[in-house]
C-alpha cells in the first residue's frame, strides 16, 4: 500500500516538479505539498492525468496555525474512482494572499471554498460567489481561526419592545472555564537531579572518546 | 402592441416549510414556473460543531457526531472513532466490529426509511411515512437496548464499542429481520409502481455520472447516476470484507432510480445484518488497553490500577500521536468523512466534518435549473438531506 502511494507521488513529483514541493506518505495516506501559485494547474493535472484521474474533489478545508508565518493550511482530499486511491494536496496561505480557486476544475469547490472564506477567510481569487455560507447574515469574523473565542462575540435575544430579533455583546454569566487536565507529570521527562548523572556520563563519554 | 417585459420572480422557499427537510431557506428566481437560479440560504442550525470539538477531549467529542445527521446517528461517530484509531494505530476486536457494523446497518435502514417516506411525503403519499416510522421506532429500541439511548447513543467509542449488548437482544433483532423484507415489500407496492409517485419522479434531476463526479457526489446519488461505488466494497473498513453483500447502480441517474437504490439498499443491509447475526464472534467489544478504552466497573472495585485508569480517561483523557488523517465511511447518505488533525494532546486540533449532505446540496442550483418548481420539492427529496450535518 505504502510502496503504491509513494510511487504516485513520485510520479506528480516527476510530472509536475514546479508546483509540488513535497511529497509524505503518513497513516496510509498520500499528501503532496504543493506551492500556492499552482494549486490550479496542479488539481488540472490530477484530474486529467492516466494515473491520477481524480475526478472527485470530496472536501477542501483549512487548517489554522498561528504560530506560522503563512498561518493557514488550505488542504484539498480528492478521490479517484478509476484508481481507487485518495491523495490530499496541501497549499500554505494566509489572510491576505488570494488563492486561486479551483472552481473551474471541480464544481463542487463553490461551496467548499465559501465555506473556508466563511470559518477562516482565506480569501479566493476568480471565485464566481464568494459569500457567507454556514454563518449568520451580517456575522463578523472567522469562527474557526485560534483567535476567535469559543463563545463568540455576539448573543441574540428577541426584544419585547422592539418588536424584533436584537444582537447584544456576549454576557457570560458564569466565566468560560477552559478545564486543562494534562497531567504535569508527564511533562517533566528529567527529574530534578538528574543533570548531574547525564553530565557524569557525558564525562566519562568524553572521556572514552578522547581514549580512543 | 407593445411587448411587455416580465421581471423574473423571486420567491422565498422556507425556512419554515413542511417540504424543506428542516431549516433550508431556497431563494428561487422564477420566469414563470421554470426555476431559473435557486440559491439555497442554510446554516441556520450551525452549531460550531468543529469549534467546540477542539475544546473538548476525544472522549467528550464524540456525542456531538450524534447531533449530525441526527437520523442515523451511529454511522458519524463510527467515521471519528475510526480516524481516532488510525492514528493512535490500534485495532477493534472481531466482536466489537461485527457489533459496529450491525448497528451501522440499523442506522442504514433508519435513514433509508426516513429519506424515502419524507421523499414520497413530499410528492404527496402520506401513508409511507406513517409505515416508516414505525419501523424506526423498532430500530431505535435497539439503539436504546444497547446503549442506553434512542437517538443520541455515543455508543462508538475510540477502541471499539461502549458495552457489550445485553442478553436476547440477538435473537429479537433476528426476529426484526425476518420480518422487516415484508413491511419493504409493503412499501414498494405503495410507491414503485404509483402513477402519480412515478410522474412526479422519473427524468427529474437527471444527473449524468461525469456531473455526479463533478459535483462531489457520493452513496446512493451517486450510485442512482450509474457509478458503482461503495466504500464499504471498495475500501472495505471493520470485516465488511468477510460478508456478502450487492451494491445496487441506478440507471438514469433521476429521481426514480435514487429512490430504488435506497429500497435495494434496505434489503442489502438486512441480508448484512442477518450475516452479522450468524457470524457474531464472543470475546471482547473494545480493545482490552485500558490507556484508552475504560475497565470495567468490576474491575475497579479491586484493582487499584483500573481505578487510576478510570480516573484519568474521565479527566484528562487519552493523548493522540501528532499526524492527520482523512478517515472515510460510508455513510447512509454518502462518504461521511472526518479529518482528523492531532498535535499530540489530548485535544484534536482540527476535526474536519465532511457531511455528504452538504456536497449534494451544492449542486441544488444545478439540478433545479429549467424544471418546475414543483420539481425542486422532489429534487431536495431524493437528495436526502438533513440540515443536522450539512450545517454543523
Amino acid at each position: 500500500m505504502n510502496e503504491a502511494l509513494r510511487e504516485l507521488g513520485d510520479t506528480i513529483a516527476a510530472a509536475r516538479p514546479n508546483e509540488v514541493l513535497s511529497i509524505e506518505v503518513a497513516n496510509d495516506e498520500l499528501a503532496v505539498i504543493a506551492r500556492r501559485a499552482g494549486i490550479v494547474k496542479l488539481l488540472t493535472y490530477l484530474r486529467d492525468d492516466q494515473n491520477c484521474q481524480f475526478k472527485q474533489l470530496m472536501d477542501v478545508t483549512a487548517i489554522d496555525r498561528p504560530e506560522r508565518e503563512e498561518r493557514f493550511e488550505v488542504v484539498y482530499n480528492l478521490l479517484s474512482l478509476t484508481h481507487n486511491q485518495r491523495v490530499r494536496v496541501k497549499i500554505a496561505a494566509d489572510e491576505e494572499a488570494p488563492v486561486a480557486s479551483v472552481v473551474g476544475v471541480f464544481s463542487s469547490a463553490l461551496w467548499f471554498e465559501r465555506e473556508v472564506w466563511d470559518l477562516f477567510g482565506v480569501f479566493f481569487s476568480d471565485h464566481p460567489d464568494l459569500r457567507r455560507i454556514l454563518t449568520d447574515y451580517g456575522f463578523e469574523g472567522h469562527p474557526l481561526r485560534k483567535d476567535f473565542p469559543l463563545s463568540g462575540h455576539v448573543e441574540v435575544r428577541y426584544d419585547e419592545d422592539l418588536k424584533r430579533v436584537v444582537y447584544d455583546p456576549v454576557k457570560l454569566t458564569q466565566e468560560f472555564r477552559n478545564f486543562d487536565f494534562v497531567s504535569p507529570w508527564e511533562g517533566i521527562l528529567h527529574l530534578p537531579g538528574d543533570e548531574k548523572a547525564s553530565a557524569d556520563e557525558d564525562a566519562t563519554g568524553a572521556g572514552e572518546e578522547a581514549k580512543s | 402592441m407593445a411587448e411587455l417585459e416580465i421581471k423574473p420572480l423571486t420567491l422565498n422557499f422556507g425556512p419554515q416549510h413542511p417540504a424543506a427537510h428542516g431549516v433550508l431557506r431556497l431563494v428561487l428566481e422564477m420566469d414563470g414556473e421554470v426555476i431559473e437560479r435557486a440559491d439555497p440560504h442554510f446554516g441556520l442550525l450551525h452549531r460550531g460543531t468543529e469549534k467546540l470539538i477542539e475544546y473538548k477531549t476525544y472522549t467528550q467529542a464524540i456525542p456531538y457526531f450524534d447531533r449530525l445527521d441526527y437520523v442515523a446517528p451511529l454511522n458519524q461517530e463510527h467515521a471519528f472513532a475510526m480516524a481516532v484509531e488510525k492514528l493512535l494505530g490500534i485495532q477493534v476486536p472481531p466482536r466489537g466490529q461485527y457489533i459496529r457494523v450491525l448497528y451501522c446497518e440499523m442506522g442504514r435502514i433508519l435513514n433509508h426509511l426516513l429519506g424515502v417516506a419524507t421523499f414520497a411525503l413530499d410528492v404527496g403519499a402520506m401513508t409511507p411515512i406513517l409505515w416508516a416510522f414505525e419501523e424506526r421506532e423498532m430500530l431505535m429500541e435497539f439503539y436504546e437496548r444497547a446503549s442506553g439511548a434512542r437517538l443520541h447513543t455515543a455508543y462508538f467509542r475510540p477502541g471499539g464499542v461502549h458495552q457489550d449488548l445485553p442478553a436476547g437482544l440477538l435473537e429479537d433483532v433476528a426476529a426484526f429481520c425476518e420480518r422487516f423484507p415484508r413491511h419493504v415489500d409493503d412499501l414498494e407496492t405503495l410507491l414503485t409502481d404509483n402513477r402519480i409517485f412515478r410522474q412526479r419522479t422519473v427524468s427529474i434531476g437527471v444527473v449524468s455520472p461525469e456531473d455526479a463526479m463533478d459535483w462531489g457526489f457520493s452513496g446512493p446519488t451517486l450510485r442512482g447516476s450509474g457509478v458503482a461505488w461503495d466504500l464499504r466494497k471498495s475500501q472495505p473498513y471493520e470485516c465488511y470484507e468477510e460478508l456478502d453483500f450487492d451494491i445496487p447502480v441506478g440507471k438514469n441517474g433521476d429521481c426514480f432510480d435514487r429512490y430504488l437504490v435506497r429500497i435495494e439498499e434496505m434489503r442489502q443491509s438486512v441480508h448484512l445484518m442477518r450475516q452479522c447475526l450468524e457470524r457474531m464472534p464472543d470475546g471482547p467489544v473494545s480493545t482490552p488497553d485500558h490507556k484508552i478504552t475504560p475497565p470495567r466497573r468490576a474491575e475497579m472495585k479491586h484493582s487499584m490500577e483500573a481505578l487510576i485508569h478510570h480516573f484519568k480517561l474521565y479527566t484528562e483523557g487519552f493523548h493522540v500521536p501528532a499526524g492527520e488523517t482523512y478517515c472515510a465511511v460510508e455513510a447512509p447518505k454518502g462518504e461521511f468523512a472526518v479529518f482528523l488533525v492531532a498535535d499530540g494532546g489530548n485535544r484534536p486540533y482540527r476535526c474536519k466534518i465532511r457531511a455528504p449532505g452538504f456536497a449534494h446540496l451544492s449542486a441544488m442550483d444545478f439540478m433545479c435549473k429549467g424544471h418546475m418548481l414543483a420539481d425542486s420539492v422532489a429534487i431536495l427529496g431524493s437528495l436526502d438531506i438533513v440540515f443536522g450535518e450539512v450545517d454543523r
